[in-house]
């Protein structure tokens, strides 16, 4: 049976390439992004906003629920990274990452479990990394939001829980997109020298954990982080 | 709009009351108790009506309204005190969004 999923951050990267598998496999597919789509299918509807504009998450949940009576997933998969000095982070970069990181997966979270809520079922995945556990230098910031969402993920998995929805989250590794193209080589080094498994994370590694929260069969399954590539917390 | 928004916390609170078999909650009025003592809901209990709510006032009204904001929850006396305090946080916040006929 087609699921309605809402994926975050659908414009390119992991986001987009979720999207269009989830789509290839049948379901309808509500994505967003700042930018303008990037898919064009007929099961794929995008909106055009900030994740941490609640106004416009709001409008989004509502308009979805209106339009297709459910939503049984909810990809948290928006995200900024920032690398950075403590000494040398301004303020407003700070506030920019948790914004998008944090506050966006809150919203999100919040506005889509209310229509959860009242369905009594509904998955919901959170992006964390293996930034969190490594307290790698020069990460604090993006890590500190991401340990945020670690926590969040746990919490609103015990408050969740009672109505059938599961909230979990997944600890990339570093994936060759856009979000990690500014990182210097010798740091990417020095990562992936601290995973059990030395490579880069693929789509299919990420795909293959989210299938696994997102599995009927894994509603016993909440309030857990995976980490990819061995890194353990 | 006054009486628009009292029927749909009616609504909502009866849709409440179900939900959690509170059988003071089927037959709503003015000064039914919801939160707090000697309210008839526990935190999930509001939960539910929030949702409840905010969905009936974003079909009626086609405007989103967030009843849990940071005033309402830092307030000496909260709007979900009873049914006459919630009927009146929901009309101030739906004159803010310049929401003024049903």
């Amino acid at each position: 049976m087609a699921k309605v999923f809402i994926i975050t951050g659908t414009r390119k990267g992991i986001g987009k390439q979720l999207a269009e598998y989830y789509l290839s496999q049948g379901h309808i597919v509500i994505g967003c992004s700042r930018g303008s789509a990037s898919i064009e299918h007929e099961n794929y509807e995008h909106f055009s906003l900030d994740v941490s504009d609640e106004s416009a998450v709001k409008k989004m949940g509502r308009a979805v629920k209106k339009a297709h009576k459910r939503i049984d997933v909810l990809l948290n998969n928006a995200g900024i990274a920032a690398m950075n000095h403590i000494i040398t982070t301004p303020y407003t970069q700070a506030k920019t990452v948790f914004d998008t990181n944090f506050f966006g997966t809150f919203l999100l979270t919040r506005e889509v479990a209310k229509v959860m809520i009242k369905q009594k079922s509904g998955k919901i995945v959170n992006y964390s990394t293996v930034a969190v556990p490594l307290r790698l230098k020069g990460e604090a910031i993006y890590a500190a939001s991401k340990a945020a969402i670690e926590n969040f993920t746990q919490v609103s998995a015990h408050e969740l829980g009672e109505f059938g929805i599961t909230v979990n989250a997944i600890g990339p590794t570093p994936v060759p997109t856009d979000l990690i193209k500014n990182v210097p080589q010798d740091k990417l080094d020095i990562l992936l020298d601290k995973q059990a498994i030395r490579r880069f994370g693929k789509f299919e590694d990420i795909l293959n954990v989210i299938n696994f929260f997102i599995d009927d069969k894994s509603h016993f399954v909440t309030g857990q982080v995976i980490y990819l590539g061995g890194v353990t917390g | 709009m006054k009486d628009k928004i009292i029927e749909l916390v009616y609504k909502a609170v009866k849709e409440v009351g179900e939900e959690q078999n509170k059988e003071a909650l089927l037959t709503p009025n003015l000064e039914t108790p919801l939160y707090g003592k000697p309210g008839y809901l526990d935190s999930l209990g509001i939960v539910f009506l929030v949702t409840e709510l905010e969905e009936l006032i974003a079909e009626e009204f086609d405007c989103e309204i967030t009843l849990a904001d940071e005033r309402a929850m830092s307030q000496r006396t909260s709007p979900f005190r009873k049914v006459s305090t919630l009927v009146n946080y929901t009309e101030k916040l739906l004159k803010e969004e310049n929401i003024s006929n049903g």
